[in-house]
């Protein structure tokens, strides 16, 4: 199963909900281009939804990293919502836990944008 | 080409992101087929992934010439992988630490990590030209 984006705005954020398999290849750079797409757009409040991400190999891993660093670059802020426990276990691995800001409630989420 | 014995499986394969994908679903189905547990299942074939993603990638560059070999097998206490490359070859003690402070929002460099990280031992072995990886896990064990 290839990875699925899809976009939502809710008050001023961002939302996109991916799922499938985030990998080398494909699903990498669709992440890539959408994070891009919307800082060309200045939407700067980006909430990476990964409720139904079923897997993340090192080059998604590495690139929700550089996507972190782009928007902080153009002044705004990308947080990650929902993570299922197999990304959750490899952010933790990767310490990359402490340096996104993670929600497990998407209301609340949305509310530490502002 | 595949082996005789239902255990131990070698494929010769193409530089391809499809190769990775073989590699890894083969892994992925020996690990079901020696009991192991789900999220021990993800573990162990994310890193089988992983080497297989550095052979295509970092070793043969997606170069059409060149071939991986994965040859798995379970030897009812360990199962163990190998996967070689046709490229440059790799020095492990050259790769930077992904968690060091200011590589930790690197765009990349984190597999061969998760590969130790995932897998019981892992070593290197420099082919001419190439780089062997071979992974184990030993059964009844978790990590």
């Amino acid at each position: 199963m290839s990875m699925k984006i899809t976009t939502r705005q809710i008050d001023g954020v961002t939302i996109l909900d991916l799922s499938g398999r985030i990998l080398l290849g494909e699903g990498s750079v669709q992440l890539r281009d959408a994070v891009r797409d919307l800082l060309a757009k200045g939407q700067k409040k980006i909430l990476l939804n990964l409720g139904d991400v079923t897997y993340i190999d090192s080059s998604g891993i590495g690139e929700m990293a550089s996507a972190l660093t782009a928007v902080h670059h153009q002044g705004g802020d990308l947080k990650l919502l929902n993570l299922t426990k197999r990304v959750h276990d490899v952010l933790q691995i990767t310490k990359l836990y402490t340096v996104f800001d993670i929600k497990d409630d998407e209301a609340s989420a949305i509310a530490s944008f502002a | 080409m595949r082996g005789q014995e239902e255990t131990r499986v070698t494929y010769t394969l193409e530089s391809s992101l499809e190769s990775v994908d073989k590699v890894e679903q083969t892994a992925e189905q020996m690990a079901r087929d020696a009991g192991i547990d789900e999220d021990e299942t993800f573990k162990f074939s994310m890193a089988v992934r992983e080497a297989a993603v550095n052979a295509v990638l970092h070793g043969n560059a997606y170069d059409p010439q060149k071939r991986i070999t994965a040859s798995f097998e379970n030897t009812g206490e360990d199962i163990i992988i190998r996967i070689s490359d046709q490229g440059q070859g790799l020095d492990p003690a050259k790769l930077p630490d992904p968690l060091a402070p200011e590589n930790l929002l690197r765009g990349s460099g984190r597999g061969i990590f998760l590969i130790r990280s995932f897998m019981d031992e892992v070593h290197f072995r420099q082919l001419h030209p190439g780089t062997e990886l071979t992974l184990i896990k030993h059964l009844g064990t978790t990590k």
